[in-house]
């Protein structure tokens, strides 16, 4: 009866396993199939070409991308980290912390067309004194607009990595007479530190295929533009724009997107994780 | 070298809870003194008050005087500076686990801005091997993490760990309770030698541990010190009744 009720909790697990790993082959051999023929050495290179004309590349989109997520980075990352640490260290049970878990938490059902509106209202649409990027569709709201995004992912994720740290080892710390706030930043973040960077990387692969925001904000581009404060390309918005065109060659060309956007995000998070996991010591949990 | 600890009415509370009541003692410098008593019976609230880590729980709170040498710890000087004076090693090793054994060793006085690298090494040396451990180590220094040692050999980490920031006193809080017979008594023949250096005092569970290292012994029960004298006294001739009934086993 034991061997029976193991062999029957094996063979669920192993399904869900299944259930959970078969749709990501599939849409992966999917990608493959109709993006790969497309892709050729002037998809990296070339910018978009007119309707009518064959051929043409994604350059411009995949710099685009890379700039978006790295203003994003700059903006979530800090800030979500920051008022993740401030969550599990300072303030505690306080009256501030909950009020920023609550917002944090709906900030993170706001869905991501909302996020974008809200960018266009606060700042696209009006002029600001003495930000160049306002007033006009842009770069760095795009960024501006995806960062707020990462924040309660990377915030939340990172309040939970610190509360998982174990009290002895913050004891362990003033124990030796280290000032609080030194104890927090160089023990108790940096032993939970695997986990913080995973919540980044789960908020930076989250907002790298986000197009409704980038809608109202970045606008998308069809010339190489490195310009911040003007509208920028993104995958995802080319990827939106060409796959609802009427023309079979961006058809194939929006497939041959999908795949490199997901094959950068696959590669940019093994990059993280592998730069981050060198100088992990022998038998470190 | 170490100095004498003076507690005059000390008081200490978790939230409502009295948990030490008008605890007066002298405990030696340069000799172990042991701390004993059941569960609960604030042995463990009466070392956290010497080094002020029991303020650290927010609900916590002590009043009364402790002097370590000539400093009134609770009128003279923060927190940190005291517990850098006075060095604690806790009931379960508790090593950093992101931290290689030469890092755990160095913390202390890294996180607190010291820097010098070639004394720093010498200081990470003299600490492994005042806690026996620095043959067992000594090639994975930096390699190796703190948390890949045995439980006994993490216990010694944490012990060089203290004696690196160079303490007066050392506190233990039932330091081999979570250690096998051969860490445990590893550990004993380390507070043996250690004692010349530092003034120890240790909270145990176990009486022979008592009898074994300490010069004097206290004996708790419910919040107050009932009997304070050598260790000799209080395990051959207790003064008081109830220190009697607790070393004999009737209770406890």
């Amino acid at each position: 009866m034991r061997t029976v009720a193991d062999h029957t909790v094996t063979t669920l697990a192993i399904l869900a396993t299944v259930i959970v790993v078969a749709p990501l082959i599939a849409i992966f051999i999917y990608l493959l199939y109709m993006g790969a023929s497309s892709l050729n050495l002037d998809f990296f290179i070339k910018v978009p070409k007119p309707v009518g004309e064959a051929g043409g590349g994604m350059a411009n989109a995949i710099l685009g991308s890379g700039i978006l997520l790295a203003i994003a980075s700059i903006i979530g990352v800090p800030i979500g980290i920051g008022a993740g640490i401030f969550l599990a260290e300072f303030g505690r049970g306080g009256k501030l912390a909950q009020a920023i878990r609550f917002t944090a938490d709906v900030l993170n059902g706001v869905p991501s067309i909302v996020m974008g509106l809200a960018a266009y209202a606060l700042i696209v649409a009006p002029k600001i004194p003495f930000l160049p990027f306002t007033g006009h569709f842009s770069a760095v709201s795009g960024g501006i607009a995806l960062g707020f995004m990462m924040i309660p992912t990377v915030c939340r994720t990172t309040e939970e990595m610190l509360l998982m740290v174990p009290h002895a080892i913050r004891e362990a710390a003033l124990g030796l007479g280290v000032p609080n706030w030194r104890s927090v930043l160089s023990i108790t973040v940096k032993t939970a530190s695997p986990g913080i960077i995973t919540g980044c990387m789960l908020a930076f692969a989250r907002v790298a295929g986000e197009t409704a925001p980038l809608v109202f904000t970045a606008l998308g581009n069809n010339f190489w533009s490195t310009n911040l404060n003007q509208p920028i390309a993104a995958l995802p918005l080319q990827i939106y724009v060409y796959a609802l065109s009427p023309y079979d060659d961006w058809h194939r060309l929006a497939w041959a997107g999908s795949l490199v956007l997901i094959v950068l995000i696959v590669l940019a998070v093994s990059l993280v994780r592998f730069v981050t996991s060198r100088g992990v010591l022998k038998g470190a949990s | 070298m170490g100095v004498g600890i003076e507690v005059v009415n000390l008081n200490a509370w978790y939230g409502s809870n009295h948990t030490l009541q008008d605890i007066n003692l002298n405990i030696p410098a340069n000799h172990a003194t042991a701390l004993i008593g059941p569960s609960g019976c604030g042995k463990s609230t009466f070392v956290r008050c010497i080094n002020r880590m029991h303020e650290t729980n927010p609900i916590a709170r002590a009043t009364g005087t402790v002097r370590i040498g000539e400093i009134d710890i609770y009128k003279d000087a923060k927190p940190v500076e005291i517990r850098r004076r006075v060095g604690m090693v806790f009931q379960r090793p508790n090593p950093f686990p992101t931290m290689s054994i030469y890092d755990n060793v160095a913390a202390g006085l890294k996180l607190n801005g010291y820097t010098n690298r070639r004394s720093l090494d010498e200081i990470v040396e003299r600490s492994l091997k005042n806690s026996a451990l620095w043959d067992e180590v000594k090639d994975d220094l930096k390699k190796k993490s703190g948390a890949s040692l045995s439980g006994g050999q993490q216990q010694r980490l944490c012990i060089a760990r203290a004696l690196a920031v160079d303490p007066e006193v050392l506190l233990m809080d039932e330091p081999a309770s979570a250690l096998d017979p051969v860490s445990t008594s590893k550990i004993e023949d380390l507070i043996f030698q250690l004692k010349s250096q530092y003034t120890i005092v240790i909270v145990t569970h176990n009486m022979q541990q008592a009898a074994r290292v300490a010069e004097k012994t206290g004996f708790f029960l419910n919040g107050r010190m009932v009997e304070f004298d050598s260790t000799h006294k209080i395990f051959t001739n207790p003064s008081d009744k109830r220190t009697e009934d607790y070393i004999t086993g009737r209770f406890g």
